[in-house]
């Protein structure tokens, strides 16, 4: 699966990745041979149903998790065959996280969140810059206890964003969050991609989402069963669910 | 068919294996304390009635010179009395096959051929000597095993002057002797004391007692007046050289076995008090942390429709298996360790059985404490858990409130990274769970203080009263008081480089209504080979008049120096005087009163006499010496100092060491149960955070930094607190132990507090070692998906 407009070389490629998982005696093939590239700049939608395999692929993007066959590359790097060290560098300096539960830590403040990223990586923001980015200067000082959910996500969003990853990696995003609180948290993605030019990965059950998307990849058992393009893209702030 | 809910419990208990065998350890360890320590008591104290009961143990006790037979009619008309025997008792000294050194003994009368009325034997091996045949004895069984004697064999024996040879009929046990102690000893020595009987007719022909006796031993009727019976006593035999009668309280073997059974009861309620209420506040917070990392389940089983009442009876039997497997295991540890112990305390103390068993109520009581302590800790846990709607479980985790501590400050804000900040939050938005933690801890540590300051005060003590107070090597009780100058002619001994001379007096010292029985020392000012110290362990002088009495009498009695004290004199003519107490002394071993010798003389209205001397002699000619000594009639007993040291320090060590050796490996498995515990359950509550921060980009020592700088934090701080509740229970314990035996003074070497904090630290290493193994296991991506 290619996309037509091809803006230079491919961010990931992937190649006949497979993924199988023994759970006591049975084997759950997770991912049964999954060919796709993402590119520099967009902003794709992986959509499918609980137990797609669209958690495992994002998962194994992010190195997460290892792959079972095929190959998988980032930048001309392989991550099939990276180990442990490797992979801790790959997360600490080029992919930003998105979780369902946002995972701040909480005895740390907003601020202190991002902190904890931008101490640790090569050439980031500041935690205040980061911030702003989602449109929370105002509650940096905040612990998470004093945020509410869609305030927590978009410190997440910070968080992720602010080491100026290559690649974001949004795992149902919006999941935990009323409409209304998750359009919002949408637009502090769609801005981020805009403004950073950060390569972004949604993974959502949410139809609706994809809308918001430049290219939109269905998996259904394990398997990239259709990848299209969305030539009419919505701002994520139309969107209606 | 079992239930889903308690298929969960058993599977709960499996996946939390490793804490609920710390737990375990914790419960079962308070518990077997108990156990250990009420067995022994009951067991002692048991064996003890039962052998007074069915041997007729006299009540009252009367010594004299020698009364005609006659006298024994008079004695009988006193009412109340159930069962009365006159008998004759004498010094003897002993030859055993193969034993080159002199063995002293006591030998008393049985009537002949039978056993008495009072104080029977309990005959081991062989029979009671016949009547009419001479020269057969029993002999005790001590005595016996010490040199493996058995009836049929050949003793020599001299008496009064006349080398006999004696033959073993039988080996017994008396309930005179449970305790057999020699003249002036502290410690049985088996080799070198023994008590023999034989028939009276021939006692009395060798003694020079024919129709006649100088010991009455008796038993009251119930509810016979003790006193008035002891006057009646003294009315009567007050004019053939009683020296007063007197009740168990001051016979020797009961007194140092009441001694000892005041000791262990005192141990048997503190010790246990100690560690089951260490064990219980730990199994207290432990249950409620483990209930509160499950707090989601709690809300699903909510959700699904179960009462309040059913999860807290899930939890209750969860904890209840929990101290079930605990009390199992100190019940069974407790009594295989009790037998050991109540063994070597049947060397000491001779009972023809030690009747042991298991108190049930005692099980029930530590039980019951530790069900208590764990349900209170699953009511409290279950109550906060079941508060909130069980909707909660179905949302992402609330995160939990936090606030700005004193390290936000600009300075700590340039110092500390966020990872630092993590572990500081999470201690102080915590206290109160921080503050258990750290109280938990300090008590572990606490505990293997108090198991282990006792080994260096024992050193402490024998060296204060070895070094410092009995500098003599050779101690002699002469058989008769002898003038002054006798103590010179010591010095011609061979060997002998130094002699001092001693006259000792048996008293009774009364103040207000407690009196002690015991005997004046009549010294040197300034005595060369025995240290008179005060309360620093300087030397001090005797004061020319006025009697000094140890430290504990003085206390024992309620007296302080100015007091006038009544001194009952119980030797020659019987006379009371009222004296002023002029001093206290410290000696961490045995009970006495001192005055200098010649004020002693006067009182006693006597010119210079001696009855005693300390020698300070050459090692290499001791075998010279005592063969010497040995046939000098006027030598009625030498005490070999070393070898009191090495008694008493074989005795603590069998009893008290022994015993705080048990309790210190106790300590060790709860300290390290808990410090487990406490770095398992920290993982837990972090696992979710750490998991995240590891999708960040934080490598596995960056996160087990977190992890473990908090589980140090709290260790770090717990030393210096178990030290000073270590330092408080060994205070408790301390005062506890004090007996007329030996005082332990109360020292902590340096030794004893890096004991207690290098164990903290290593159960801290240990557990810090096991949780590592979870961290290089941690699942990210379940952690992020689950909760």
């Amino acid at each position: 699966m290619r996309r037509q407009n091809n803006a230079g070389p491919p961010v990931f490629e992937v190649r006949g990745l497979t993924k199988t998982y023994t759970m006591g005696e049975v084997i759950i093939h997770a991912l049964r041979g999954v060919d796709m590239e993402l590119f520099a700049r967009e902003l794709v939608v992986l959509l499918g149903a609980s137990g797609s395999g669209k958690s495992t692929l994002l998962n194994i993007l992010g190195g997460l998790d290892s792959a079972g066959g095929g190959e998988v590359k980032y930048q001309d790097q392989s991550l099939t065959h990276a180990g442990e060290k490797a992979l801790t560098e790959y997360r600490r300096n080029h992919v930003g996280f998105v979780f369902q539960f946002y995972n701040l830590i909480s005895s740390l403040t907003a601020r202190e969140n991002v902190a904890i990223v931008t101490e640790i990586s090569n050439d980031p923001m500041t935690p205040e810059e980061a911030l702003a980015l989602v449109g929370l200067e105002d509650r940096m000082d905040h612990f998470p206890a004093q945020l509410s959910g869609g305030e927590q996500q978009r410190v997440a969003i910070a968080r992720a964003v602010a080491k100026r990853p290559l690649v974001l990696m949004c795992d149902e995003p919006t999941g935990a969050l009323d409409s209304r609180t998750g359009i919002r948290v949408l637009e502090a993605i769609e801005y981020i991609n805009e403004q950073l030019g950060t390569t972004t990965v949604v993974i959502t059950h949410n139809e609706v989402i994809s809308r918001m998307a430049h290219r939109i990849i269905r998996i259904s058992d394990g398997r990239i069963a259709r990848g299209e393009e969305n030539p009419s893209r919505l701002p994520a702030r139309d969107l209606k669910w | 068919m079992v239930r889903a809910i308690n298929r969960k419990l058993l599977r709960d208990l499996y996946a939390l294996k490793g804490q609920v065998a710390a737990i375990s350890v914790v419960v079962g360890s308070g518990i077997m304390v108990l156990i250990l320590a009420a067995t022994i008591l009951d067991s002692v104290s048991l064996s003890r009635d039962r052998f007074y009961h069915t041997h007729n143990f006299a009540h009252i006790f009367s010594n004299l010179t020698r009364a005609p037979e006659i006298v024994f009619q008079r004695l009988e008309e006193i009412p109340n009395i159930a069962a009365l025997e006159t008998r004759i008792q004498a010094q003897v000294r002993l030859a055993v096959p193969d034993f080159e050194e002199p063995v002293r003994g006591k030998i008393l009368s049985l009537p002949d051929g039978e056993q008495p009325l009072v104080n029977r034997l309990y005959l081991r091996l062989g029979d009671l000597p016949e009547p009419g045949k001479p020269g057969q004895v029993v002999i005790s069984e001590p005595l016996a095993e010490a040199h493996a004697l058995k009836p049929g064999d050949e003793l020599e024996a001299i008496i009064r002057g006349r080398l006999e040879t004696l033959t073993i009929t039988g080996v017994a046990l008396s309930p005179e002797f449970i305790y057999q102690l020699g003249h002036g000893d502290l410690i049985p020595d088996y080799e070198r004391y023994g008590i023999l009987w034989m028939n009276r007719r021939e006692l009395a022909a060798a003694y020079d007692m024919e129709g006649a006796f100088n010991s009455v031993v008796l038993t009251l009727q119930a509810g016979a007046n003790q006193e008035m019976i002891k006057d009646a006593l003294d009315e009567i035999l007050g004019p053939y050289g009683s020296v007063g009668a007197f009740s168990r309280e001051d016979q020797i073997s009961h007194r140092f076995l009441q001694d000892e059974l005041d000791q262990l009861r005192v141990m048997a309620i503190i010790l246990p008090a100690i560690f089951l209420g260490v064990a219980a506040f730990l199994l207290n917070v432990l249950i409620n942390r483990i209930i509160n990392t499950q707090r989601q389940q709690i809300a699903v089983l909510k959700a699904f429709g179960y009462a309040n009442s059913e999860i807290g009876l899930h939890y209750g039997f969860f904890a209840g298996l929990i101290v079930i497997i605990g009390s199992i295991l100190g019940v069974l540890f407790g009594l295989w360790a009790a037998g050991g112990l109540v063994g070597l305390y049947a060397e000491y103390f001779r009972f023809p059985e030690l009747s042991f068993r298991l108190q049930p109520e005692i099980v029930t009581l530590a039980v019951a404490i530790a069900l208590t302590a764990a349900m209170l800790g699953v009511f409290k846990a279950v109550a906060g858990a079941v508060r909130s709607p069980p909707a909660e479980a179905m949302r992402p985790p609330m995160p939990e409130r936090f606030s700005r501590g004193w390290f936000d400050l600009p300075f700590w804000n340039r110092i500390l990274d966020q990872p630092s900040r993590i572990i500081l939050r999470n201690l102080s938005r915590r206290r109160f769970k921080s503050l258990m933690s750290v109280l938990g801890i300090a008590l572990s540590g606490a505990l293997l203080l108090l198991g282990s300051y006792q080994f260096g005060s024992v050193n402490h003590m024998l060296d204060t009263q070895y070094r410092l107070v009995q500098k003599m090597d050779i101690h002699l009780v002469f058989t008769d008081i002898v003038p002054e100058r006798a103590g010179t002619e010591l010095l011609v001994l061979p060997g002998v480089h130094f002699a001092e001379a001693y006259r000792s007096v048996p008293v009774r010292i009364i103040h207000e209504r407690i009196d002690y029985r015991t005997s004046i020392m009549g010294m040197e000012k300034d005595p060369a080979l025995r240290g008179i110290l005060d309360q620093n362990h300087a030397p001090v002088s005797l004061p020319p008049e006025g009697l000094v009495l140890t430290g504990y009498l003085a206390e024992y009695l309620g007296a302080s120096p100015g007091d006038l004290l009544q001194v009952e004199i119980l030797e020659g003519h019987r006379m009371t005087l009222t004296m002023e107490l002029a001093g206290v002394v410290y000696e961490p071993i045995g009970v006495g009163a001192y005055m200098e010798r010649r004020a002693l003389n006067r009182i006693m209205r006597e010119g210079p006499a001696i009855s005693g001397a300390w020698l300070l002699t050459d090692q290499t000619r001791h075998h010279e010496l005592f063969q010497r000594l040995w046939e000098s009639p006027a030598i009625a007993g030498i005490g070999i100092i070393p070898r009191a040291e090495a008694n008493i320090r074989q005795y603590i060590e069998d009893t008290v060491l022994i015993f705080m050796g048990v309790l210190l490996i106790m300590a060790g498995s709860i300290a390290f149960a808990v410090i487990y515990n406490n770095a398992r359950i920290a993982f837990s509550e972090r696992e979710r955070e750490l998991a995240t921060l590891r999708v960040l980009g934080f490598t596995r020592v960056e996160i087990a930094w977190i992890l473990i700088g908090e589980i140090f934090i709290i260790t770090l701080a717990a030393i210096p607190l178990g030290w000073l509740l270590g330092t408080g229970f060994a205070y408790a314990v301390n005062q506890a132990i004090s007996t007329d035996l030996f005082r332990l003074p109360f020292v902590l070497d340096r030794e004893v507090f890096a004991f207690s904090a290098a164990g903290v630290l290593v159960a801290t290493l240990l557990s810090v070692g096991l949780i590592s193994r979870r961290l290089r296991r941690l699942n990210m991506v379940l952690a992020l998906k689950t909760e």
